[in-house]
């Protein structure tokens, strides 16, 4: 059996041409299905291909079971804040003691909600590991919340143009505007007036401050992330046997 | 002409280049197989084809995808003078706003310039300023909102009541825009951005409402949620800011037509699901809040045709 770090996802193993071996499988006309086949007589490439990652799956169902991991993250996060002594020493009646209330009810309702409406599709519980943050200090804390927040509206606005069915479409709208209202919180939380920048959207200059609308440079858009690049940093966080793929989505 | 160096210019400013030129990146096979028959006289002919599949509509626009987009575009222009005027207007906007709401004027800026782009020649004309009656007047100018560019506590309640208008109309064109994935996608990054705004537009109220001028530090009050709101939307927010005058912002958090597609901000029930679970806390309200619900075009129109001039046709 080949041996691979076990940082080393089979998205970022390149073949020798550099082509990621993901790509590589669709120029040869590889099914997932022949995939499969061609594993079964190569033991060196089953570690390498599968390496403990579990895959979300294809069609909407995987895209709920990709949201539904995601979820599972922030809401696991947040419920190990409530351990920590940041969370511990805040007033009772403190703004940010409401805000992070808020977020775990809202994000366990979320998970609550992706595991019933999978069902017996929905993949498993996932594990997380989240020994790099300190729940002790609220800048570790907020930072890391910013982090999980950003990343799931890039996630969701990336995931849109995989959904099929309206429903599942208006469903994710549903929560990401409210994932959004929450990035927008917690940056204002770290750094007023953040609730907007650069790093999430591409922002708009006007030509001058006079300008007509829409003249000017940039989009006002915020940007997406495809779920190779939002799992490549989802999967810091979560434990080995825990980690995600999502091969039907690229 | 340098091909490869213009895709690489072209990525400077568009990063997705090689995935819209082709997904699976076989346009180097192209490039390979062209090899010496590429001349300067077929170029033209192979980029022109290279990338209009790169940037080009695959299909014309429908009726119904140009219907949604230019509701859209119409509710930036309410959005962008609204924010424009306020920011023109002297004594209104605090000095430590004022960089918040000049980054909001601008995203609704860029938001017009992206619903343009895609609408092409079907997009509606820039109605100008003069188009809106920000008092909720029709054209009065004599509607109970008059005072909002002089009023702070007012600007900031009817800029609340515009942008959740916004985001429940984003959530609710959404499914007309997916036969195209990339105006989809479009709508989404748009509509994250406007949420993000009701965010901070809220924060930004409960610091005034309460005279604190650290907005932040100031919880929610669930029994004053018309003044003293969360950053989300908490049941029906109690009518929002204004439900008393008419017009009212109670019709922004309330129910569409049908109330079975578009039920009112205080749903808690998803796909056939029960969202409160009594076990783990999530009672009403955070079963509310974590879910955002969208809005039918009517409804949406009837809401922003009362800040307009009944002379004009904008939300008609």
């Amino acid at each position: 059996m080949m041996t691979n770090s076990p940082s080393q996802t089979p998205e970022s193993a390149a073949t020798p041409a550099g082509v990621p071996r993901r790509d590589f499988l669709r120029y040869t006309g590889a099914s997932l299905a022949l995939g499969g086949l061609l594993l079964t007589g190569c033991d060196d490439d089953s570690d390498n291909v599968n390496d403990n990652l579990l895959d979300v799956g294809s069609g909407d169902t995987g895209i709920l079971n990709y949201a539904y991991a995601l979820e599972q993250l922030e809401a696991a996060f947040y419920a190990q804040i409530k351990n920590g002594d940041y969370y511990k020493g805040l007033g009772a009646n403190s703004a940010e003691k409401q805000i992070l209330d808020d977020l775990a009810l809202h994000e366990r309702a979320h998970v609550d909600f992706f595991r019933g409406a999978l069902n017996t599709n929905a993949i498993k519980a996932l594990e997380p590991e989240f020994g790099a943050i300190n729940f002790n200090d609220r800048n570790s804390v907020l930072t890391n919340a910013q982090a999980f927040e950003d990343l799931g509206v890039a996630a969701y606005n990336g995931a849109g143009r995989f959904i099929t069915s309206a429903a599942n479409l208006v469903l994710a709208g549903k929560i990401v505007s409210v994932e959004a209202r929450h990035a927008a919180l917690i940056r204002d939380l770290r750094q007023y007036n953040s609730f907007v920048a650069g790093d999430v959207v591409d922002l708009f200059t006007p030509t001058s401050e006079t300008s007509a609308p829409g003249a000017g440079t940039g989009t006002g858009k915020e940007k997406s992330l495809r779920p190779q690049q939002v799992l490549s940093v989802a999967n810091q966080f979560l434990k080995a046997g825990s980690k995600l793929s999502a091969n039907s989505f690229s | 002409m340098d091909l490869l160096k213009l895709i690489s210019d072209i990525e400077k400013v568009d990063p997705e280049v090689y995935e819209r030129l082709d997904p699976r990146r076989r346009v180097f096979r192209h490039f390979g197989m062209a090899g010496k028959a590429v001349t300067a006289a077929v170029l033209p002919g192979l980029l022109s084809g290279i990338f209009q599949r790169a940037y080009g509509q695959t299909s014309a626009l429908t009726p119904e995808i140009i219907q949604v987009l230019n509701l859209a575009l119409s509710l930036e222009y309410l959005e962008f003078y609204y924010y424009d005027s306020g920011l023109k207007a002297t004594n209104l906007i605090p000095s430590a706003d004022r960089p918040a709401f000049t980054t909001i004027r601008n995203d609704e800026s860029g938001h017009i310039k992206v619903l343009r782009e895609v609408l092409g020649s079907n997009a509606i004309a820039d109605p100008t300023r003069a188009a809106f009656d920000y008092s909720g007047g029709r054209g009065t100018n004599g509607g109970p909102f008059a005072a909002v560019f002089t009023d702070y506590k007012l600007f900031l309640g009817v800029a609340q009541s515009f942008v959740d208008t916004g985001v429940r109309a984003y959530k609710g064109g959404a499914p007309v825009l997916m036969p195209n994935k990339d105006i989809l996608e479009s709508a989404l990054n748009i509509h994250s951005v406007e949420a993000r705004h009701s965010s901070h537009v809220r924060t930004v109220r409960r610091g005034v409402e309460t005279g604190n001028a650290n907005a932040t530090s100031v919880p929610g009050d669930l029994s004053n949620l018309n003044r003293i709101p969360k950053s989300w939307i908490s049941g029906t927010d109690n009518g929002g800011p204004s439900p008393t005058t008419n017009p009212s912002t109670t019709p922004v958090y309330g129910p569409g037509n049908p109330a079975a597609d578009y039920p009112s901000e205080a749903n808690t029930t998803q796909a056939t699901l029960p969202i409160v679970v009594a076990t783990s806390g999530v009672n009403a309200a955070p079963a509310s809040e974590a879910f955002d619900e969208p809005l039918d075009p009517t409804t949406v129109k009837s809401i922003a045709r009362n800040f307009v001039n009944n002379a004009t046709t904008l939300f008609v």
